[in-house]
């Protein structure tokens, strides 16, 4: 007798649980042949929100641990990707059709990254922050600060590497995020999801949504309570990346514009890549007191 | 078919808008009368009862009808604060926001009435002026309601005479659960009489029956029947301070009970859940039930009410998304 298969559901990742869609829609994901690979949960608006809210709730606690012990859970990301190569090449390969060296590289240039983000944690102050020069008895200190919810229109093309080069530079600050995965290659997000589930990152700090940027994006761009967004997902689509821009300035979001086409994801990212996720606190305070 | 009660006495003549304690009745005659009548009434189907406000619950309530039933949610909150450390200062800010819900907005609706201690009646008063919010004191040693009855009735009439609109009662829920009924409805009914004032009128009265200590619907549904006979303008769940408190099944079960009571006596007694309502999604599920069980006659301020301080931040939350097309968020709405 054969044994039956025990097929997977493809879930959304929201407040550190896995529900389906509101909506209760799907969609089929094909691999980079055309062939039917799995079926993924459709995310709807009422998604969107529920993973703002999921977002905002945790952006206390985690915008308030300490550099050090975020970088220490960026990089125990890194540590529980390595335990999951096989799942991670898999899906790899399927979703981007990349060879078995191809998807290695990829894969080993998404975890060098995080440690490379997990590293930045508790450096990235004295970089950007400063003592200034003030003509008066005072401490003049500008310390960056998180912005709170970001959305993250992930990139389309780079589906693993170019995801985790989107959410570690705005976690790591201390800023919470709701991601909308690239929508024909969702899988390794959703396996990235798995990862960040059984991580110590707490439930909230990243909140991944399965489906099209193109219906979900208006809905966080409008937000009130989404203080940024990155529109890299939307590279190569400049008049809804311009209407979301349009969307987002009523709350004064910050925005990432989107690109012409996806940048090398290969390449050292900038530290603008963290930065603009940021706002900068001065604080004054009289010297000899 | 609605249930009719064997009540005894001239009953359905009584039409009169002001609720008055029922003293000319059989039932309330005696301690025996009134348990005899309070064990008769029908027994709650539990399981039914959780049912049917579950069900209640699933309806979906879109565009035209939910802009209108998030107006009339905002329209009946008791926009409340009962809590040990508040001050002047908080009672004024929750009376101007019980005025001005939104102040971008002009079409938003006023709250129905601000609830607050009675020693912060007086400032509620003055803050809210001539808007016609409400004030409500709540009375008689809340939340407990374990205190000499002459405590409770000079608690009461404080409250009043600081110029409370409306009191909150609580009933003895530990002279309740011992059967003593008849103590009870002396009890509202001295209450309703300590609510009169010098010129004739007289403060509405609102009965806590704190459903969460009651244990069983049965007791829910005896609990409801005692307040509308003793007199009560209103009964209210809960006082917020025991968990659980307002759930929709209870408030289903309180709901039946005032539109029987109108069916039997003629007269229309509204009713309050408190405590626990923190979504407009709730509110909307708890408008749907008021319209099913008691009729849309109950769809009006003064016959049903939200006690509230968190559920109203959401509503007009839901409000601006109804009116700008995107989703807001707490930081426009004030923190409380």
């Amino acid at each position: 007798m054969t044994r039956a298969d025990v097929r997977k559901t493809y879930k959304l990742y929201i407040g550190g649980a896995f529900p389906r869609s509101e909506s209760g829609h799907s969609y089929v994901v094909e691999d980079a042949k055309g062939k039917f690979l799995a079926n993924a949960a459709l995310a709807s608006r009422k998604d969107a929100r529920d993973a703002v809210v999921a977002a905002r709730g945790a952006f206390g606690g985690w915008s308030g641990r300490t550099a050090y012990n975020r970088g220490q859970v960026v990089y125990r990301i890194a540590e529980l990707m390595e335990d999951r190569r096989p799942q991670f090449l898999e899906a790899l390969s399927s979703s981007e059709g990349l060879t078995s060296r191809q998807a290695t590289a990829a894969l080993d240039a998404a975890v060098d990254r995080l440690v490379w983000y997990a590293g930045w944690a508790d450096k990235l102050t004295q970089v950007v922050g400063n003592a200034n020069p003030v003509a008066g008895p005072f401490f003049n200190l500008s310390t960056p600060e998180p912005t709170g919810v970001v959305a993250v229109l992930a990139p389309q093309q780079s589906s693993l590497l170019g995801l985790v080069s989107v959410v570690a530079p705005v976690i790591v600050t201390g800023n919470t995020c709701v991601v909308v995965s690239s929508f024909a290659r969702p899988l390794p997000a959703v396996t990235f999801s798995e990862v960040l589930a059984t991580s110590d990152v707490p439930g909230g700090v990243v909140n991944i949504l399965t489906g099209d940027a193109t219906t979900v994006g208006p809905w966080l761009a409008s937000h009130m309570d989404v203080n940024a967004i990155d529109l890299v997902g939307l590279a190569g689509s400049p008049e809804l990346a311009a209407e979301l821009e349009v969307a987002a300035a009523d709350n004064l979001k910050r925005v990432h514009r989107a690109p012409a086409a996806e940048p090398d994801w290969a390449l050292e990212p900038e530290l603008d890549a963290m930065t603009r996720y940021l706002e900068t606190k001065t604080v004054w305070h009289p010297i000899g007191v | 078919m609605p249930f009719q009660p064997m009540l005894g006495g001239m009953v359905a003549t009584q039409s009169d808008v002001e609720p008055t304690p029922f003293r000319d009745l059989d039932v309330t005659r005696s301690d025996s009368s009134l348990r005899r009548f309070l064990h008769g009434l029908p027994g709650v189907d539990q399981v039914g009862a959780e049912q049917r406000a579950a069900a209640l619950g699933t309806r979906s309530i879109k565009t035209s009808a939910k802009a209108f039933a998030l107006d009339l949610a905002i329209s009946m909150v008791d926009l409340t604060t009962l809590e040990g450390q508040d001050t002047p200062g908080k009672v004024r800010t929750l009376a101007a926001k019980a005025m001005r819900p939104d102040p971008s907005d002009a079409t938003c609706p006023a709250t129905a009435a601000v609830c607050v201690y009675p020693d912060m009646v007086a400032t509620a008063k003055e803050a809210l002026g001539s808007s016609g919010v409400k004030v409500a004191a709540v009375a008689t040693a809340f939340p407990s309601g374990r205190a000499a009855m002459d405590i409770k009735l000079a608690d009461t009439r404080d409250a009043v005479e600081a110029g409370a609109d409306e009191i909150d009662m609580v009933i003895d829920r530990g002279a309740f659960l011992a059967g003593r009924y008849l103590e009870i409805y002396e009890e509202i009914a001295q209450v309703r009489e300590a609510c009169r004032r010098e010129n004739g009128e007289s403060a509405h009265l609102k009965v806590i029956l704190e459903t969460g200590e009651l244990q069983t619907y049965d007791n829910v549904r005896r609990a409801s029947w005692l307040g509308m006979l003793a007199g009560g303008h209103f009964i209210k769940t809960s006082t917020g301070k025991v968990q659980p408190a307002a759930t929709l099944p209870v408030t289903l079960i309180m709901l039946e009970a005032v539109r029987d009571f109108r069916e039997a006596t003629g007269t229309m007694i509204g009713v309050k859940p408190a405590g626990g309502i923190r979504t407009a999604k709730d509110a909307i599920k708890f408008l749907v039930t008021v319209n099913e069980v008691a009729g849309p006659d109950w769809l009006d301020p003064d016959w049903f009410r939200f006690g509230a301080s968190t559920l109203l931040n959401d509503l007009l939350m839901q409000r601006m998304k109804m009116k700008t097309g995107r989703y807001s968020g707490p930081d426009y709405v004030t923190v409380d």
